[in-house]
C-alpha cells in the first residue's frame, strides 16, 4: 500500500509540474493547485498511514493517528486555497490590463523568444 | 556622568535645529549652539584633572552579552580631540550662518552636523572597542549626508557616494579587525586592550589584526591609494569641508592610530606599513596640491599630505614622533580649518574658485590677506608659526628611525622634499590669490565678509600665533596628557621651543623654505610637464571597478531574470532534482523495516482513479473546462484519502476548500481564454514531460523511504496533553486552537491579507466580458434556475445550522473554525449563484473585508486576554459550566480564538469570491436582453 499511495503522490507532483511549465495563466494555477495536492499528501503521510485511528481522544484505545502533521495540512489546506485565488486573480487581472494570458513578460514592444 | 553627557547633549542637539525655522537663521544658529556650548563647558572643567593624570571613565551595559558596554573615556587623547571637536565645531555653527544661501535649508544642515559631530566625540571617547565601531560608522553615515548636501547636484552626489563607499569599506574591515583584537584579549574593554601589548603582538593572528585595522584607519584618513574619495568630497559645502577634512573625520583615521598605538605599534610590521604609507601619501599629497587649480582642490589635497605626516609619524619607532604627529594634528586643525574657511570666504564673494580667475584679492579685503597669509604661513612651516613647530619636530624625528635600514637617509630627504612642496604651494595659494595682479575677469567685486564670519578664522590664526610663539606654556602640558595615553611607554622628557639652536633640522627647513620658493617660481615647466600625462590616479581605478560590478550585476540579472516564468521554474525544478536526485543516489535502499499494509481493491482503485484523474488534468490542459473537471476528480480522492486515513478533520476541509475552489476557478474561466492554444514546439514538450516525470519519481521515491521507516514522533506528548492541557478530545483542532495557536494565528492573517489583496486587485477592472462559449454558442439566458433557487433557499438554513453545530463540536469531535467558515461561506456562495449578485447583495447588508478583520481581531484579543491573568500570549483556560437545561458544558478560551478563525475564514472566502462573482453583473449582454 505504501507504493502505491508513494506512485500517487509522485504522479500527481509530476503532473502538477508539468502544468505549471506551460506558457499560460490558467494551465499554470491548475498545475499549482494539483502541486498543492501533491505536497498535502506527502506531509500528510510523513506521520504514516494509519487505519482507523482518527486523533480524537478515546476511552480504551492508544490507537491514534500521528495529529501534528493533520494540523499542519489543514492549515496549507487553507492558505493554498488563499494562493490559488491569488493566482487566478492576478492572471484576470493581467488579462484586463494586457490583453492577453501569457505568463511570461516580453521586453521592450517586440516579443522575444525564449531561448531556454 | 558628566562624560554621558559630553555625548549625549550634542545628539539632543541634532533635534534643536529642527525646532528653528530657515527664516529665523541668527535664532537657528543660536540655539543650536547651545548644547555644543554646553558640552564643551562640560569638557573644560574636566581638564585640570586629565591633565594631572586622571583618567575618567563611566560605563553602562548595554548588551553584555556581546561584551558590548555603552562604556566612555576621557584620558588626555580623548582630551585634546574633544576640546578641537566641540571648539572647531562651534566656530564652524557661526560661520556656517552666513556662509548658507537664504534657499538652502539651514535647520538640516544644523542637525546634519550635530550628528556628526556627536559620532566624532563618540570615537575619540569611546572606552569599548564596538561602541568606537559604531561611533566609526556613524560618522561615515552623518558625513554621507554632509557631503551630499546639496542633493541636487550631482557632483555632491557623487562625493557623498564614494566617500561612503570608501569609509564603509575600510569601516567593515576595521569591524573585523576589532573582533578579532577583542578575541584575542578577550575583552572589548579600551583599557585591557590597551594593557595586553605582549599578549596582542605574540598572537598569529596579530599580522591580520594590524592589516585589517590599518585598513579601517587608512580609507578614513584618505592615506594613499585611498586617498581618492577626499578630493571628491569637496562639493559639499565649504563649512563641512573646514569641520570634517580638518579636525574631525579624516582625523579618525590617525586618532585610531594614536589609540591602538599603545598596543598594536613597535613591530617591524608596524614600522614599515604605516610610516611608508604616511611617507608616499605625503609627497603624493603635496605634489597634486601644487598642481590643482581649485583653490578647495589644493586645500584637499594638502590636507592629504598633512594626514600622510602625521600617519608616517605614528608609524616611526620614537617616542618623541608620537608627541611630534599629536601636535601636528591640533596645528593642523587650525590651520586648515581657518583656510578652508578662507576659501569658502573667496567662492563666497567672487563666485568662483578657480585659482586663475581669483587675482589681487588683497586690495578689496585687506583683513582676510592677514588672515589667510598667516594661515598659509603656518602650513609652510615658516618660523614663528605653529605649523613650523611641529614640522621641525617631524624632520627632527625623521633623522633618528630605523625605518629602510641602510637606505635610511632616504626618509629625512623625502620628508625635506615634502615640506618643500607643501611651503610652495602654500606660497602658491597665498600669493596668486591675494597678492599677484588685479581681478579683472570677476563678475562681481569682491568685499571683506561680515565681521562675524570672519571672527572664526581670527581666533583660529590668532591661536596659531600663539602657539607658535608661546609653544611652552600653551600646548606642552596637553601634549603631554595627550602622548600620556598614546604611549605604552612612558613620556619622555620634551621642551617645546621656537629656537633649538643651529642643527640638521634647521638646515633642512631652511632648504624646504627656500626651495618652496624656488619651485614656486618655476612653476610654469612643472604644469607643461604634468599637462601630458592623463588623469591616470585611483580615482579611476576606483570608477572602473564600480561600473565593472554594475555591468556584472547588470549581465547576470538580464542573463537570469529575462522575464520567462517558465525559465524560472526551470531552474528551480533543476536545482531541486540535482539536490534531492543526487542523496537519493547516495542512499543504498528506500525500504525501510517497517512492514508493509495489506492492499485492498478499493484502495487500488481509488488510487487508480486518483493517477488518472491527475494525468488527465495535465494532458487535457488546452480544454480547460474538461481538465478542470479532472482536477475536481483529484480534490475530491484527495479528500477520500485523508478520510480513509484516519484525518476526518482534514477530509472536511478538503472537500469544502474543493468546492470553493472549483466556484472560483469556474467563476475565474469565465474571464479567461477557454482554451490553451498549441504553442509549446515538440521539444518543449518533450522536456518539460521528462523533467516532470524525474520531479515525480523523486518525490514518489523520498514519500516510499519516508513510509516505510519509523519516525519518532513528539505527537506523543500532544495526544497525553490534549485533555488535561488543552481541555478538547480532538487532538488536531486542540493543535491549531491552542498548543500552535500562534501559527494559525499568523496564518488567518495570512488568508485575511490575501483577500484584501485581491479585493484590491478587482478594484476598478476592466474585463472582456464574453457574450458566447468559445464556439459561438451563446449563454443562457435563464441566468438563475428557478429548482436551483428553491433548493439553494431551503439548503441555506439547515447549512448555517449544520456550521454552527460543526463550529461548536470542533474542540471535541472532528469540525472547528476552518471547516465551519468553509461550510458557511458554501452556503453563501450558493445563494449567490443561485440568485445573482445583485439579489444576494441587498439581503446580505453587510462588507466582508470588515468581517475577515474582526475575524483576526477577535483571535488576537483572545490571546492577549490571557496577559491579563498574567500568561503567556494565548495561553488557553477551560473549565465546565452546568447551563440550565443543557447541562454540563465545557467552554475553553480556545473556542472564542476558533471563532476568530470561523470569521476570517468566511470574510477572506466570501470577499474572494463575491467580488469576482461582481464582475459579472455589470454590462452583462444576456442581462441586458432581459431588460430590454
Amino acid at each position: 500500500m505504501e507504493a502505491l499511495y508513494a506512485t500517487m503522490t509522485g504522479a500527481l507532483a509530476a503532473s502538477g509540474l508539468y502544468l505549471t511549465l506551460r506558457g499560460r495563466t490558467f494551465p499554470v494555477v491548475v498545475g499549482l493547485t494539483l502541486l498543492s495536492y501533491a505536497v498535502n499528501l506527502f506531509l500528510f503521510s510523513t506521520g504514516g498511514l494509519t487505519t482507523d485511528g482518527a486523533a480524537v481522544i478515546k476511552e480504551h484505545t492508544d490507537h491514534y493517528a500521528d495529529p501534528l502533521p493533520q494540523a499542519l495540512v489543514l492549515t496549507a489546506i487553507v492558505i493554498g486555497f488563499a494562493m490559488t485565488a491569488f493566482s487566478v486573480i492576478l492572471a484576470i487581472r493581467v488579462r484586463g490590463e494586457l490583453g492577453n494570458d501569457v505568463v511570461n513578460v516580453t521586453r521592450g514592444d517586440e516579443p522575444r523568444e525564449d531561448k531556454s | 556622568m558628566s562624560l554621558l553627557f559630553i555625548v549625549l547633549l550634542p545628539l539632543l542637539g541634532s533635534l534643536v535645529p529642527l525646532l528653528g525655522s530657515n527664516d529665523r537663521r541668527n535664532l537657528c544658529a543660536l540655539i543650536t549652539a547651545i548644547l555644543p556650548a554646553v558640552a564643551l563647558a562640560l569638557v573644560a572643567t574636566n581638564i585640570g584633572d586629565v591633565l594631572s593624570g586622571n583618567v575618567q571613565h563611566y560605563s553602562i551595559p548595554w548588551i553584555p552579552a556581546l561584551g558590548l558596554d555603552f562604556a566612555l573615556r576621557l584620558d588626555g587623547l580623548s582630551l585634546m580631540f574633544a576640546l578641537l571637536i566641540l571648539g572647531i565645531g562651534l566656530l564652524i555653527i557661526l560661520y556656517t550662518r552666513f556662509y548658507l544661501a537664504a534657499e538652502d535649508s539651514m535647520p538640516r544642515f544644523y542637525a546634519y552636523l550635530m550628528l556628526f559631530l556627536t559620532a566624532m566625540l563618540g570615537i575619540v571617547m569611546a572606552d569599548n572597542l564596538l561602541l568606537l565601531w559604531i561611533f566609526w560608522e556613524l560618522t561615515s553615515l552623518s558625513s554621507f549626508l554632509l557631503i551630499g548636501f546639496w542633493h541636487t547636484q550631482s557632483d555632491a552626489r557623487r562625493g557623498a557616494r564614494v566617500s561612503l563607499t570608501v569609509t564603509a569599506m575600510g569601516g567593515l574591515a576595521l569591524l573585523a579587525g576589532l573582533l578579532l583584537l577583542g578575541q584575542m584579549v578577550g575583552s572589548y574593554d579600551m583599557q585591557t586592550v590597551l594593557d595586553s601589548r605582549d599578549l596582542i603582538q605574540q598572537d598569529e593572528r596579530y599580522v591580520p589584526v594590524v592589516l585589517l585595522i590599518l585598513l579601517g584607519a587608512f580609507t578614513k584618513s584618505a592615506q594613499f591609494p585611498f586617498q581618492f574619495w577626499l578630493p571628491q568630497a569637496m562639493a559639499a559645502p565649504t563649512p563641512v569641508s573646514a569641520f570634517l577634512h580638518s579636525a574631525t573625520m579624516v582625523k579618525a583615521g590617525v586618532f585610531l592610530l594614536a589609540r591602538l598605538h599603545p598596543a598594536l605599534a613597535g613591530s617591524e610590521i608596524w614600522l614599515y606599513l604605516v610610516g611608508l604609507t604616511g611617507l608616499v601619501t605625503m609627497i603624493y599629497g603635496a605634489y597634486f596640491a601644487l598642481i590643482k587649480y581649485d583653490i578647495k582642490a589644493i586645500l584637499a589635497y594638502s590636507t592629504i599630505s598633512h594626514l600622510g605626516m602625521i600617519t608616517m609619524l605614528f608609524g616611526l619607532d620614537s617616542r618623541m614622533a608620537t608627541v611630534a604627529g599629536l601636535f601636528h594634528i591640533i596645528n593642523h586643525a587650525l590651520f586648515k580649518a581657518s583656510l578652508f574657511m578662507v576659501a569658502g570666504i573667496v567662492d563666497h564673494e567672487c563666485g568662483t574658485r578657480d585659482i586663475r580667475k581669483l587675482k589681487g584679492l588683497r586690495r578689496y579685503m585687506p583683513m582676510t590677506t592677514v588672515l589667510a597669509t598667516l594661515g598659509g604661513a603656518s602650513m609652510a612651516g615658516v618660523p614663528l608659526m605653529n605649523g613650523y613647530l611641529s614640522k621641525e619636530m617631524m624632520l627632527t624625528e625623521t633623522l633618528e628611525t630605523g625605518l629602510l635600514g641602510g637606505l635610511f637617509w632616504l626618509v629625512p630627504v623625502l620628508a625635506t622634499l615634502g615640506s618643500l612642496i607643501s611651503a610652495a604651494y602654500a606660497l602658491r595659494f597665498v600669493r596668486n590669490i591675494f597678492f599677484e595682479g588685479s581681478p579683472g575677469t570677476l563678475e562681481v567685486t569682491p568685499h571683506e565678509p561680515p565681521l562675524l564670519m570672519r571672527a572664526p578664522v581670527l581666533l583660529m590664526i590668532t591661536l596659531c600665533v600663539v602657539i607658535g610663539l608661546l609653544p611652552a606654556i600653551t600646548v606642552t602640558s596637553l601634549l603631554h596628557a595627550a602622548a600620556d595615553a598614546a604611549l605604552a611607554e612612558p613620556v619622555p622628557e620634551f621642551h617645546l621651543a621656537i629656537w633649538h639652536g643651529f642643527n640638521l633640522p634647521l638646515l633642512m627647513s631652511a632648504i624646504a623654505l627656500g626651495g618652496g620658493v624656488v619651485l614656486y617660481l618655476l612653476r610654469k615647466p612643472l604644469f607643461d610637464f604634468q599637462r601630458q600625462f592623463t588623469s591616470l590616479n585611483t580615482l579611476s581605478i576606483y570608477e572602473v571597478t564600480v561600473q565593472g560590478i554594475v555591468r556584472a550585476a547588470q549581465w547576470s540579472l538580464d542573463t537570469l531574470e529575462n522575464g520567462s516564468l517558465q525559465r524560472y521554474m526551470l531552474w528551480l525544478v533543476i536545482a531541486v532534482l540535482c539536490l534531492a536526485g543526487g542523496s537519493l543516489v547516495m542512499t543504498p535502499s528506500l525500504q525501510g523495516n517497517l512492514p508493509q499494509q495489506p492492499l485492498d481493491a478499493l484502495l487500488i482503485a481509488g488510487a487508480a482513479i486518483t493517477i488518472l484523474a491527475g494525468l488527465a488534468t495535465a494532458s487535457l490542459h488546452r480544454r480547460r473546462l474538461i481538465s478542470l473537471l479532472m482536477l475536481s476528480v483529484v480534490g475530491l480522492m484527495v479528500s477520500l484519502v485523508f478520510a480513509r486515513f484516519s484525518a476526518p478533520d482534514l477530509a472536511l476541509t478538503q472537500l469544502a476548500v474543493e468546492v470553493v475552489t472549483m466556484i472560483l476557478l469556474m467563476l475565474a474561466l469565465f474571464f479567461l481564454p477557454q482554451r490553451t492554444p498549441k504553442e509549446s514546439s515538440g521539444l518543449r514538450v518533450v522536456r518539460d514531460v521528462l523533467l516532470s516525470a524525474a520531479f515525480g519519481g523523486i518525490v514518489a521515491s523520498l514519500n516510499y523511504a519516508i513510509l516505510t521507516q519509523p519516525i519518532d514522533s513528539i505527537s506523543q506528548f500532544f495526544l497525553e496533553h490534549s485533555v488535561p492541557g488543552g481541555g478538547g478530545h480532538n487532538v488536531v483542532n486542540v493543535i491549531l486552537v491552542d498548543f500552535r495557536g500562534f501559527d494559525t494565528l499568523g496564518e488567518i492573517t495570512v488568508l485575511g491579507i490575501a483577500g484584501i489583496g485581491i479585493f484590491k486587485l478587482l478594484n476598478r477592472l476592466r474585463l472582456f466580458m464574453p457574450s458566447s462559449d468559445f464556439e459561438g454558442r451563446p449563454w443562457s439566458p435563464d441566468s438563475h434556475p428557478m429548482i436551483l433557487a428553491i433548493v439553494s433557499q431551503t439548503l441555506l438554513p439547515l447549512a448555517l445550522l449544520v456550521s454552527i453545530f460543526i463550529f461548536l463540536r470542533g474542540h471535541n469531535a472532528p469540525g472547528g473554525g476552518f471547516i465551519a467558515g468553509l461550510v458557511t461561506s458554501v452556503a453563501l456562495i450558493l445563494m449567490y449563484i443561485a440568485r445573482g449578485v445583485d439579489w444576494a447583495q441587498q439581503r446580505l447588508a453587510f462588507q466582508f473585508q470588515p468581517i475577515a478583520v474582526a475575524g483576526v481581531g477577535i483571535a488576537a484579543l483572545t490571546g492577549l486576554g490571557s496577559w491579563f491573568f498574567g500568561y503567556p500570549f494565548l495561553t488557553s483556560a477551560f473549565g465546565h459550566f452546568y447551563i440550565p437545561l443543557i447541562g454540563d458544558v465545557e467552554l475553553a478560551t480556545a473556542m472564542l480564538f476558533d471563532l476568530g478563525v470561523y470569521f476570517t475564514v468566511i470574510g477572506a472566502t466570501l470577499m474572494i469570491l463575491a467580488n469576482l462573482g461582481k464582475l459579472t453583473t455589470p454590462h452583462r449582454p444576456s442581462k441586458q436582453k432581459e431588460q430590454s
